[in-house]
């Protein structure tokens, strides 16, 4: 641990999210939370539903701004910044898994690994390249003309992540990644992720599973929008 | 996103659904196809007045008889037809010196023969200055002398048409031709005109001079005495036009005996007033047609923005996801209006095509003059993009506007 440089990806500091604010249907879905999560850590988010813990991972991926309270994401604070902006910093930052997998059905898993570049504007003859190689690191090399229904769902769950980390962001946020998949294919997954955490992705898992939370280094747990908890388990 | 980059991707949603946006296109089909015709033959009819005006001259004026209405409405009997006679045609000469040329004329139709060729034919009975006014000029041989007027001299100058029917590659000149039962020596042929304004063969007549026409052509009924049907003249300066007009008016009220307040038994017209009513004809055609072209259009456009709807909330999934990985609001935004004015380009393309054809067919079938250029398509080109854009943009400013955490969460 000492031995590497850290540095902190992501930070919070007093995250406050409340919805509908000052009507009578105002939530508090997050009351001042403190998290540091390091470059190249494996943390889960754990709770129950309502717990809160997906709008920290919403805020955490820059799909929303906080109310209150500071997220600097990478080293840059997201609570001022615009649609477009954001937009931004979710493609240079953020890598996407979620449980249903989100691969659009008629492309092929290559073309949806590559997907992502057109936004980050890279030149279309370095596409496959990249979008072949990220599948090669998640073990499908022999997958990329598959169409996602011709792929189990395990596979499916690979492109998914290649897909993520096509754009080479630091951040790796996965929504229930393994609740649409078996026990064993949900093993493989997470030892994935390990695998990029040792490559030195930072990971961040959501999950309400105690068994999948305990894959990670250290585990955070929400109760009725605070930080219950937080946890090393190696 | 790069524009290829746009392109490609509205390319391959369009395909997944290619059914759907090819009935979406045909509205803009339709309506496109409806503007070219439109513009087509309206831009036809206009350069066939616009050659109408200038081959008749504006200078011209022509005063027919009009025997006025009696009080029940219907028109007066059929003596007072002739009301127009070759002395007023000489009290115009000389009394309103601002006109050059002054004719009067007779016409009517006759069987012409030649050996075993026959043909029908319009004849004019003319006078001296009719050929300058109507911008005649002699093919070949010499016009009718002052004898030929005066004692009503069987000679008959014909038109091209005529000439060639009779007489095949022949000048035909010296040669005796029947007009009815009655012989006539050709003295000179007429430089063709071609078709007219009105789309009729201006070469199918042939001219005798008038007190000939008067005697030997107008049949058993003949007619009064020094009457004329018809009195054109030309105008020295067009910008006098409208003066002589009234001078011309007043003479031959004075000379009718048409006291203050009665109806006149003329009528003088230039040619602005005869172009007017076809050019209203047209206008109205015009009119009718971009009603059905814009309506067609609104309609098309209307169909587009209804599927961009039922498209956005169908993909809303993929936006969500195309969100999360780094689509912006301007990317989602251009990418569906990408879609829209795609579908009404093609529809474009397609309609431009049947517009193009169809302006042609009418224009063969119809008889209606058409002008295609590269203007009209280019006009027909624009409309259908302006079509996608503006039907195409509430949906897709609507697409942009989801919330990426809303938009992942439907199912």
């Amino acid at each position: 641990m000492t031995a590497r440089t850290r540095d902190a990806v992501i930070v919070t500091r007093g995250l406050s999210k409340i919805y509908s604010p000052g009507s009578e249907a105002e939530v508090v879905a997050l009351k001042g939370v403190d998290v540091r999560i390091e470059r190249g850590e494996f943390v889960a988010i754990m709770g129950p539903s309502g717990s809160g813990k997906s709008t920290l991972m919403n805020l955490i991926g820059c799909l929303d701004t906080p109310t209150a309270g500071v997220y600097e994401c990478d080293g840059i604070d997201v609570s001022t910044l615009d649609a477009e902006a954001l937009a931004t910093l979710r493609r240079e930052k953020i890598g996407f898994v979620f449980q249903g997998f989100n691969l659009l059905p008629r492309m092929s898993a290559l073309d949806n690994v590559a997907m992502p570049l057109g936004y980050a504007r890279v030149p279309v003859s370095q596409r496959h390249e990249l979008a072949q190689e990220a599948l090669d690191s998640v073990g499908l090399a022999g997958r990329s003309g598959h169409l996602p229904s011709e792929l189990s769902g395990g596979q499916q769950q690979r492109v998914a992540i290649a897909r993520a980390l096509i754009n080479k962001p630091p951040i790796l946020l996965a929504d229930e990644p393994t609740g649409a998949l078996d026990s064993k294919t949900g093993e493989e997954i997470l030892a994935l992720f390990k695998r990029l955490r040792d490559d030195n992705h930072t990971v961040v898992l959501i999950t309400h599973d105690a068994e999948v939370a305990a894959h990670a280094d250290r585990i955070f747990v929400m109760r009725d929008g605070e930080m219950h908890l937080e946890g090393a388990e190696t | 996103m790069s524009f290829i980059d746009i392109l490609r991707t509205a390319i391959f949603a369009l395909r997944g659904n290619w059914m759907r946006s090819a009935l979406t296109s045909l509205g803009v089909i339709i309506g496109i196809a409806a503007v070219i015709v439109m513009v087509s033959v309206g831009q036809g009819t206009q350069a066939e007045i616009d050659k109408l005006v200038s081959g008749l001259g504006s200078q011209r004026l022509d005063i027919s008889p009009d025997s006025g209405r009696n009080s029940s409405g219907a028109r007066g009997s059929s003596s007072s037809f002739f009301t127009l006679s070759e002395d007023d045609v000489e009290s115009i000469r000389h009394d309103i010196p601002e006109v050059q040329f002054v004719s009067g004329a007779l016409r009517g139709s006759t069987q012409v023969v030649f050996a075993e060729n026959n043909a029908s034919t319009s004849w004019q009975g003319v006078q001296a200055d009719y050929f300058d006014i109507n911008n005649w000029t002699i093919a070949e041989g010499e016009l009718f002398n002052a004898q030929d007027y005066s004692s009503a001299g069987k000679n008959v100058i014909i038109g091209e048409t005529v000439r060639r029917t009779l007489f095949g590659d022949e000048s035909g000149i010296g040669q005796t031709i029947r007009l009815g039962r009655v012989p006539f020596t050709v003295v000179a042929t007429l430089q063709s005109k071609g078709q007219g304004g009105f789309g009729q063969d201006q070469d199918d007549v042939l001219m005798v001079p008038l007190e000939t026409s008067r005697r030997r052509l107008m049949g058993a009924n003949g007619v009064p005495p020094g009457a004329v049907s018809q009195i054109s003249l030309t105008v020295t300066d067009a910008k006098d036009l409208s003066y002589v007009q009234g001078e011309v008016e007043a003479l031959l009220r004075q000379r009718h005996k048409i006291k203050p307040g009665d109806d006149d038994d003329f009528r003088v017209r230039n040619i602005s007033e005869i172009v007017a009513t076809r050019t209203a004809t047209t206008n109205l055609m015009s009119k009718l047609l971009g009603a059905v072209a814009t309506i067609c259009l609104i309609i098309g456009g209307i169909g587009i923005m209804n599927i961009m709807l039922v498209s956005v909330t169908e993909r809303i999934r993929e936006i969500g996801l195309r969100m999360a990985v780094g689509a912006g609001p301007t990317d989602v935004r251009r990418q569906f209006l990408a879609e829209a004015m795609l579908i009404s380009l093609i529809g474009g393309v397609i309609g431009i095509v049947i517009g193009v054809a169809g302006a042609l067919l009418v224009g063969k079938f119809s008889g209606l003059p058409v002008a295609l250029n590269g203007q009209v398509v280019a006009l027909a080109a624009a409309f259908s993009i302006t079509t996608g854009l503006f039907f195409g943009y509430y949906p897709a400013r609507k697409a942009s506007q989801l919330d990426p955490i809303e938009a992942l969460r439907q199912q």
